[in-house]
């Protein structure tokens, strides 16, 4: 069977030419190969002459040609050498070894104590500084900016959705790591462990102060970055998190065009809206802020008693500072338990509202999924077919797949997007409604404090504090 | 001064009540992810037999030039002087002239070993990994050479961008102690 099937491929239409070369130019062949020839050669003439054969000669080629491209036989067996020529082997250099990847953990969990001890020990903002560039060194730019606390979202989300996907244990301590640091001291992993707030930080010239109302509602962005991040991840479509990380470009030193400006056009910005990925992009500054809001020991801004100097509400770049609630000014605005109330009522509409934009967006966001955009491309544009440079389409066409099993697969992508876009949406809603509220609740506050929520612990207020311990 | 504290103590024991439940649910989350947790460290490769040499893990890597690049399985080369993997198939002449190379960047070097067997050798220097001389190779002769991610080069993004665009869903995540697909291997001890 075995040498028959290679007598037969060697007329093959793609190999013809090239066996034939070999049989003119070079007759003498080792033993094995030197038989296959001459029985080709007898096989020619005889169909020539034969015409009769021609047709069953043809359909027997086909059969074993399918089968053996099929089985992935040799069409050249391997030449034996005369001149003690010996074949090298393919290199494969090893990748990075796994215990390199532990120390990676370990780095960050000696990163997050040391910046919590500088944060909240020794109260010293020129060690948080010099433990964030050790960061952006390392984490940015000797690891690349990968794997990193943030776009581990997707890797925890993906392992609970796809029963096929294995999360490696690095990936899971990267995400829970941080977030159990912030619960007992605050986002200390901000300040110092996070290679893109680093990077961010370093490039502070003259922050501005933004308006309140600015403020919020900017604040608002991530949450929306985190549902679709969440979402895509969910759904097996794409890790959005990683793809349009702008700073990852600039600690490879190489990115396409367009993330290398987004990157440049960030820092511009942040010399002046100070760390603008942190506060209105990062996803996992919502879990952080969480967390943060019910740390039990948080960083405060004096070490004794505040003398209500007001000299650190300047020195805070990220707006993250409150004042003494000033009663008069709150009986003055009017907002009491009424309004309180209205908001509180409000949030289920809020929810209801949003959850019906999710489900009306699903077959938008679907689209972002390959197999989904491909279903519907062929639907919509049958002509496409024809189409030699589509390399998608005439990749499924060659694949043998039928339509029918590519639509069915998209219509369940399909039916996760509508469920999980609904649940998405309720979130935002109730995020929505959530801050609302927050807007109207007046906490007492005598001295200035820290927002736990938005602080990133960088100690800067630290240094204008004229209290000594 | 007594309203003060009553008031404290019920903020510290709202405060308490939400950590302990925030903990929790951390702990719920990690132990759930513990059941799938993997010691294996995981990486990106290639399927040799699901490749279509589309041409995209050229252009979508994010290292410039690709972290693919063609493997050249020397068991399975016929060593033939007529390359389907070197000549363009509408080549001129059967020489190393760059008019007749199928390779855009010349990283396929061709050497003599005996009347009438070449090695071809390819420098991964100049390799692209746009796949043309996997495709000659694998319409014309024994498809020795095939693309391959090269884990010197390959950063292990998270979600690898040629993954997300390979046409034939090629690209997996293998484990890392089998961190290659080299296609000699499959032939030797077939699976199926």
């Amino acid at each position: 069977m075995n040498s028959g099937e290679n007598n037969n491929i060697v007329f093959s239409p793609q190999s013809s030419i090239c066996s034939l070369k070999r049989e003119v130019k070079y007759p003498y062949f080792n033993e094995n190969e030197q038989a296959k020839p001459n029985h080709k050669t007898t096989i020619i003439r005889k169909l020539f002459t034969l015409k009769k054969l021609k047709f069953i000669f043809f359909t027997l080629v086909f059969l074993l040609v399918t089968f053996s491209s099929f089985a992935q036989k040799q069409r050249f067996p391997k030449p034996e050498f005369d001149s003690g020529y010996t074949q090298p082997s393919p290199v494969t250099p090893e990748p990075r070894a796994l215990a390199m990847e532990y120390f990676d953990v370990l780095v960050l969990l000696l990163v997050l104590s040391a910046a919590t001890y500088f944060a909240l020990k020794s109260r010293s903002r020129q060690g948080v500084l010099w433990l964030s560039i050790f960061t952006l060194l390392y984490f940015g730019f000797y690891r690349n900016g990968c794997i990193c606390s943030i776009g581990a979202i997707q890797n925890v989300t993906l392992s609970f959705f796809d029963s096929g996907y294995a999360i490696s244990l690095t990936a899971l301590l990267f995400f829970l790591l941080p977030l159990l640091f912030t619960l007992f001291f605050g986002r200390t992993f901000c300040a110092g462990a996070c290679p893109l707030g680093a990077i961010q930080d370093l490039v502070v010239v003259k922050p501005i102060s933004l308006p309140k109302w600015l403020n919020k509602t900017l604040g608002l962005i991530p949450y929306v970055y985190l549902a679709l991040a969440v979402l895509f991840a969910a759904t097996g479509t794409d890790f959005i998190i990683c793809r349009y990380d702008p700073f990852v470009g600039i600690f490879r030193m190489d990115a396409k065009f367009h993330m290398i400006v987004l990157g440049v056009a960030f820092l511009l910005m942040g010399m002046f809206v100070a760390r603008p990925y942190c506060r209105f992009l990062c996803p996992y500054g919502v879990l952080l802020s969480w967390m943060s809001r019910f740390s039990k020991w948080h960083l405060t801004i004096t070490p004794n008693k505040c003398i209500q100097c007001k000299l650190c509400t300047n020195s805070c770049p990220f707006d993250a500072i409150d004042f003494p609630t000033n009663e008069k000014e709150v009986i003055k605005s009017g907002l009491g338990p009424k309004r309180f109330i209205t908001y509180a009522l409000v949030i289920p509409l809020w929810v209801a509202v949003g959850a019906f934009a999710g489900a009306k967006s699903h077959t938008f966001l679907s689209k972002a999924n390959p197999d989904v955009y491909l279903a519907e491309l062929m639907i919509s544009k049958p002509e496409l077919k024809e189409d030699p440079d589509n390399i998608d389409i005439q990749t499924f066409l060659a694949s043998g797949k039928s339509m029918e099993t590519l639509v069915a697969e998209a219509e369940v992508i399909r039916q996760k997007f509508y469920i999980g876009s609904m649940i998405a949406g309720g979130f935002l809603g109730l995020v929505i409604g959530m801050t609302l509220l927050n807007t109207v609740v007046f906490r007492k506050r005598q001295d200035y404090e820290p927002h736990k929520g938005n602080c990133f612990s960088c100690a800067r207020c630290i240094d204008y504090c004229p209290v000594e311990k | 001064m007594e309203k003060k504290s009553k008031s404290q103590s019920r903020r510290n024991f709202i405060q308490n009540g939400v950590r302990a439940s925030l903990l929790l649910s951390l702990g719920t989350v990690s132990v759930a992810a513990l059941t799938k947790v993997t010691g294996q460290d995981y990486v990106w490769q290639i399927d040799p037999f699901k490749c279509t040499q589309c041409g995209r893990c050229a252009t979508d890597c994010v290292m410039a030039p690709s972290a693919v690049k063609c493997l050249h399985a020397f068991d399975l080369c016929g060593y033939c002087d007529l390359c389907g993997g070197y000549l363009k198939p509408d080549a001129n002449k059967q020489s190393t002239a760059a008019e007749n190379q199928l390779c855009p960047t010349a990283a396929i070097e061709r050497r003599f070993i005996e009347e009438p067997y070449f090695e071809y050798h390819i420098d991964e220097d100049l390799c692209i990994g746009c796949g043309k001389c996997v495709a000659g190779c694998t319409s014309f002769g024994n498809g020795s050479m095939h693309l391959q991610i090269m884990h010197n080069i390959c950063l292990n993004c998270n979600n690898c961008s040629i993954a997300q665009v390979c046409p034939s869903d090629a690209i997996s995540r293998v484990p890392a102690s089998e961190a290659y697909k080299v296609k000699g291997d499959f032939i030797n001890n077939p699976k199926a």
